[in-house]
């Protein structure tokens, strides 16, 4: 009986099985890059706005402080999208006539509030509260990034939850003195897992790894 | 179950008699011991095999498969959908996005207003709770208070005034409103007017202005669940129509003829808080051995909890050292010290407030009044003694035993006769002033509404009625059939109707103009003992609804005034305070205008003539509103539709209850459809065989059968109104019962969710309890369990420790904790299919139980929500830890994790978990979005649920003491459950700290758990119940 297949079929069905484990390697990295990528993650990806607004000219140029805008950061869950309101109190007087700022001034006049995009956008099973986290020592920027020096606003980080789940686990790595909070500049110390033990016993931090913590 | 099986009444009884029949049970299919109900308990879910055969069935099964999976694999690959933030231009003052923000305001029901604090999210409601400084409620609240969010947001409300049925407008209404003043000032005819019970002094000023401006015109009063009792039996005693209040708090001796007072009517969640308090025990005998689950751990005054879930390595290196467990020493009086009071109840059908009597009598609703004589001339009251009943010798004794801190309680559908022989009652005993007190009549224009109704119609009839605006209620769709409200409505020219639907009436009426809910409006009302609150909006009217005072407004030419103004300005009036602003704010804040308690008056009760009882001809009829949905008006309310009501555990339906002794004589069974025939008027409608009823009587419940409620509530059930008369609202001989053919399925609750406990409600007399405290412990083959049952070392809870206590001698059954869970977890409805597979979604359950024979048994109920096991086994099971526990001891459920494999509730013993079959929550309806409490996820099909002792709660509590550095305090956290409950029943709290209230109550005698000896050591435990019969009755 002559053969059935030629010789370079050995060839061929070699190829096929190393080519189909690569195949299925490829498919999982592609699928793990395509999780953590910045396509899913959006993570330093910018988005369009109603305006351009640039936090790195009101924070690090101006200096503002966070709570000017977000007002309810200290007190509640949300740490709450400056009102139009707000916006107007300098804008009525500086730059009152940019073009740059009408969909603002479009706002106050007709009551219609202006759209913001979400950057930090968890799940909705997700139950965050920003209050607390402040007022234990997590920093804005620990979190936000450097938000003094982000033209337009993007992520900083994954808030995938085993990045939160980091700092849950092991907070005295992340916290800082509460006066540090806001500080947009502050750096660990050296001694940051000394002093992190010391500011976990003082304030009271917990690790709360409790999936009702955040899920409920 | 799937199909109702055939009872074998027979058997049954022999088996109740016989003492082997099982000291509690639920149900006669349950005594029936029949293979199918056996099969039925022992699935978890019944019918659960699809039905591959319908074609439509598996069509929509396919439909559903290939749209899961194509949505399980977009839902994988896709990127989080864009959301966007919109803030305020001008933000409010106090308006914080993520803080809700309360409001008190009131709900009426029957003309009487109850204070309510209602939360808001961002300006839309979404939970209700009781007003904690109103009389009225004292922080409590009823299933109807919590549901009547749901129907503020009810898509199928009315949303537009039409005429003739075509959309019109407003504007269009008041200039027809304009022009019909005119013909009705110069024909003199005047208008007539028809509202409910109305107790509001603004809207009763503003009718009474109507009144005196045009002449010839007439205000007519008409509620289903009106009192007409009550009304007439006042004028019958006293010769006018007073209001009475009881006081529980001071009653050692209780008689209730025919009265669901615990439940039901005027200042009931009141009457429930004083009752229970007369049974709360605490005494200071410790439960021995107590269980470890209730022991104290690593409790230091004044100190912080520790990080709960790290190892005790780490808690003695960072927070100090490790506190070993110590058992909680239970503080109060001695046993033998306990008082009670004592309960005695006669009813044709059980009611909630059955379930407390020490000694209940069931007669049929007619010889109540006969009984009712015996007594009076037992006491020495007066009036002559039929002699039939016995049991009279003995309560009349033990009332005279307690004179001046007794009470004798006339219920609402009881005939004037009986209301008068309790006033009498009340007085020969020396009650008046004490536990009893009259003042003036709440309503503002108290009348006999059934006369009132029916000069209506007569007027009607005759031509008289040019003019009709009927403001609220639903005459065509519940006036008393003889009277042939729709009939008389054809004869009049131009008629009017304010409704919260396009209801029945609505479509007989030319003009129909949308209601605003209570919610959604200004006003004021009275409570039960005369408070004034206002009725102050959450929410702008979201269908443009308007209020009853703009109608009346309208009517009397001033179109342009608005509810909030109109209510003002009659405070204005009536206000001697310097400064109205404040009054008015305060009055808002606080939710009562102070001093509007109505003061007592003098009276003096006369006995009433004797009356001749009805001759007993047939079997009697009794009408009674439906324990959910009570007169309709909540019909289109599937929260209240897939309650499960107390008594039997139905949704979803409403039935014949009839006796099962009536049942076995006229060979009915459960499920059988019956014609009814009373007076000429026939209705079907399915039997139901309710142990504990009065035998040769039958019971229909109002509110079902309706045409145009909506998509909830139309064609549910049979309409028992088209045999109501006008001559005997409530009960009345005459009925003929006739089995027709067909079998109608029930979807009850009852035997669903089954635990396999036997003594789930222990029980012992005050004198049992006296002498052998720890009772609750004294099963006959109980061993102690072994100290030891595993080789893991046992968790250390250092920080907090949650667990709850339910108190069974407080707990009567009403269900207000179900509705408050519903409310606050975002609990789906399902509807009736999907109940009778046991598929229902509340995470609390309320079991009842029977005890002792068929005719009389003695009713208990069972709240039962997740036991928050120590040792779950729902958690050991489950393949993806979707399921795990928190170094608080709560057993978590993560909705996200969970894939839907339900292991976790086939080992569950309690039975507490509740998986999504379907997509159930309502993801589609706009109006609902704003119903839901934003701290609680939505769950989505196939996910388990179940309840977390509002965990939402207890972390908004937590992080607010965290953000002060300090422990929380024992009652800062108080799930919904709890808040609703009116008897204080449910108690919630860290069992580490040994003063909290629950762990006080867990180191008393009384405490026990549900299956001990499976030593899954659960936090939710029960206190045993204590009766306090009357030696000289015996058990009855």
């Amino acid at each position: 009986m002559a053969q059935l297949f030629h010789r370079s079929a050995n060839s061929i069905s070699k190829i096929s099985l190393a080519g189909a484990v690569l195949a299925a390697g490829g498919l999982i990295a592609f699928a793990y890059t395509m999780d953590r990528g910045h396509y899913i993650t959006d993570v330093a990806v910018v988005k369009e706005q109603p305006v351009p607004f640039s936090h790195k000219h009101h924070v690090g140029d101006d200096g503002i402080d966070c709570r000017y805008c977000h007002t309810s950061v200290e007190t509640s869950s949300f740490a709450g999208i400056p009102a139009t309101e707000i916006c107007m109190s300098c804008h009525s007087q500086i730059w009152s006539n940019a073009e740059i700022l009408e969909p603002v001034r479009a706002s106050y006049r007709t009551g219609e509030s202006l759209q913001w995009t979400r950057i930090h956008d968890l799940p909705d099973f997700v139950y965050f509260n920003h209050s607390i986290h402040i007022n234990k020592g997590v920093g804005c920027a620990t979190c936000h990034g450097r938000v003094d020096q982000m033209p337009l606003m993007y992520k900083e980080n994954t808030l995938y939850m085993n990045w939160c789940i980091n700092c849950h686990r092991n907070p005295e790595k992340y916290v800082r003195p509460r006066d540090q909070v806001f500080n947009m500049a502050y750096e660990a110390p050296s001694n940051q897992e000394e002093l992190g033990r010391k500011l976990v016993q003082e304030n009271h931090i917990q690790s709360l790894t409790d999936c009702y913590t955040c899920h409920r | 179950m799937n199909e109702n099986p055939a009872l074998d009444l027979a058997k049954i009884r022999a088996r109740l008699e016989s003492a082997q029949g099982p000291l509690y049970w639920k149900s006669l299919e349950e005594l029936a011991e029949t293979k199918e109900f056996q099969a039925y308990v022992d699935d978890e879910l019944a019918d659960r095999t699809p039905n591959w055969l319908d074609a439509d069935h598996r069509r929509n099964f396919l439909k559903l498969a290939a749209a899961s999976l194509a949505f399980a694999g977009i839902t994988a690959c896709t990127k989080q959908p864009k959301e966007v933030i919109v803030p305020y231009v001008r933000q409010p003052e106090e308006f914080v996005p993520g803080i809700p923000l309360y409001f008190a305001t009131a709900m009426q029901m029957g003309g009487v207003g109850t204070g309510l604090v209602v939360t808001s999210h961002l300006g839309r409601p979404t939970k209700i709770e009781g007003n904690p400084d109103h009389p009225g409620s004292m922080g409590a609240s009823d299933y109807f208070h919590q549901a009547s969010i749901l129907t503020m947001y009810d898509p199928d409300r009315a949303q537009v005034v039409t005429k003739q049925g075509y959309i019109d407008s407003w504007i269009g209404f008041q200039a027809a409103v304009a022009s019909r003043r005119e013909a009705a000032t110069i024909n003199g005819a005047g208008l007539r007017i028809l509202t409910e019970t109305v107790t509001s002094p603004t809207l009763t000023a503003g009718i009474n202005a109507i009144l005196k401006d045009l002449p010839g015109s007439k205000w007519h009063q008409y509620e289903v669940g009106g009192r007409h009792g009550a009304y007439k039996g006042a004028m019958l005693a006293f010769g006018r129509p007073v209001n009475t209040i009881y006081d529980f708090s001071q009653a050692d001796v209780v008689v209730s003829i025919d009265a669901d007072f615990l439940a039901c009517g005027p200042g009931n969640l009141r009457h429930a808080r004083q009752f229970a308090d007369k049974r709360r025990v605490q005494s200071n005998v410790t439960h021995t051995p107590q269980p470890k689950e209730d022991w104290q751990e690593g409790y230091q005054e004044g100190s912080i909890p520790a990080r709960t879930n790290q190892s005790a390595q780490y808690m003695a290196d960072n927070q100090g050292p490790v506190v070993l467990p110590a058992q909680v020493q239970a503080e109060g009086k001695p046993p033998s010290e306990t008082v009670l009071n004592r309960l005695y109840v006669v009813e044709p059908s059980p009611s909630p407030t059955a379930s407390m009597a020490d000694h209940h009598f069931v007669l049929q609703a007619s010889e109540i009044e006969t009984w009712a004589w015996d007594l009076a001339a037992a006491i020495g009251a007066g009036g002559q003694s039929s002699g039939k009943y016995k049991e009279v010798a003995a309560i009349a004794k033990d009332l005279q035993a307690h004179k001046g801190t007794c009470l004798v309680v006339a219920g609402d559908y009881q005939t004037p006769a009986v209301h008068a022989l309790a006033h009498a009652m009340n007085a020969a005993l020396g009650n008046v002033g004490k536990t009893v007190t009259y003042t003036d009549s709440i309503e503002g224009n108290p009348t006999d509404q059934q006369d009132s109704l029916r000069q209506l119609v007569a007027d009607m009839n005759a031509g008289k009625v040019e003019t009709l605006v009927i403001l609220g209620g639903n005459p065509v769709y519940s006036a008393p059939a003889d009277l042939n409200f729709a009939g008389a409505l054809k004869k009049v020219y131009w008629k009017a109707y304010l409704g919260l639907y396009a209801d029945e009436t609505a479509r007989q009426c030319v003009w129909a103009v949308p209601e605003a809910h209570y919610l959604e409006s200004w006003g004021d009302v009275r409570g039960f003992d005369g408070t004034v609150s206002f009725v102050q909006p959450l929410i702008a009217p979201l269908y443009g609804g308007k209020t009853a005072l703009e109608v009346i407004a309208t009517l009397s030419g001033q179109p342009d005034k608005s509810d909030h103004d109109l209510v003002q300005a009659y405070w204005q009036s009536q206000t001697k305070a310097g400064n109205f602003d404040i009054f008015w704010q305060q009055a808002l804040h606080d939710g009562i205008v102070p001093n509007t308690a109505l003061p007592a008056v003098n009276v003096t009760a006369k006995m009433p003539p004797a009356s001749q009882p009805k001759s007993a001809q047939g079997l009697e009829i009794i009408f009674r509103p439906d324990p959910t949905i009570w007169d309709g008006s909540f019909a289109n309310n599937g929260w209240l539709q897939e309650l499960p009501k107390p008594q039997n555990k139905m949704t979803w339906d409403n039935a014949v209850w009839i006796s099962p002794t009536t049942a076995q004589q006229k060979n009915l069974n459960i499920g059988d459809v019956v014609e009814l025939k009373y007076q000429g008027r026939t209705v079907t409608g399915p039997i139901w065989i309710q142990p504990g009823h009065a035998n040769n009587s039958a019971t229909v419940h109002l509110g079902f059968g309706r045409t145009f409620a909506g998509h909830v509530g139309d064609e549910v059930g049979f309409n028992a109104y088209l045999l109501r008369s006008s001559s005997a609202p409530w009960n009345d001989y005459g009925l003929d019962l006739n089995k027709v053919s067909g079998k109608h399925e029930f979807a009850t609750t009852q035997h669903t969710q089954t635990m396999e406990e036997g003594e789930p409600i222990r029980i012992a007399t005050l004198d049992e309890y006296k002498k052998t405290p720890q009772w609750v412990d004294q099963k006959e083959d109980d061993k102690p369990l072994p100290e030891k049952l595993t080789l893991y070392p046992d968790y250390r809870y250092q920080g907090y420790k949650w667990g709850m206590t339910i108190d069974l001698n407080s707990c009567v059954g009403c269900g207000s904790c179900m509705m408050a869970c519903q409310s606050e977890n975002n609990i789906a409805v399902v509807g009736k299919i999907e109940v009778t597979r046991g598929r229902h979604m509340n995470w609390l359950r309320v079991d009842r139980y029977f005890k002792g024979n068929w005719d009389n048994p003695e009713l208990y109920y069972q709240p039962v929500p997740c036991m928050q096991c120590e040792n779950a086994p729902c958690e050991l099971v489950c393949p993806v830890a979707a399921t795990v526990h928190s170094g608080e001891g709560i057993n978590q459920m993560v909705y996200n994790r969970c894939v839907g494999t339900r292991y976790c509730s086939n080992n569950c013993p309690y039975k507490v978990r509740r998986f999504n079959f379907f997509l159930y929550s309502d993801w589609g309806t706009p109006s609902l979005y704003g119903l839901r409490n934003p701290n609680v996820t939505v769950r989505s099909r196939g996910v388990m649920e179940k309840c977390t002792y509002c965990i939402q709660r207890i972390n908004a509590v937590k992080i607010e003491s965290e953000k002060e550095n300090r422990r929380i305090k024992d009652g800062e956290i108080t799930p919904a459950c709890a808040q609703a409950c009116p008897t204080q029943a449910i108690v919630f709290g860290d069992i580490n700290d040994p003063k909290s209230r629950v762990a006080q109550l867990k180191a008393q005698a009384r405490n026990y758990s549900l299956l001990e000896d499976l030593n899954v050591r659960p936090r939710t435990t029960y206190l045993g119940r204590l009766r306090n019969p009357n030696p000289e009755i015996g058990n009855a």
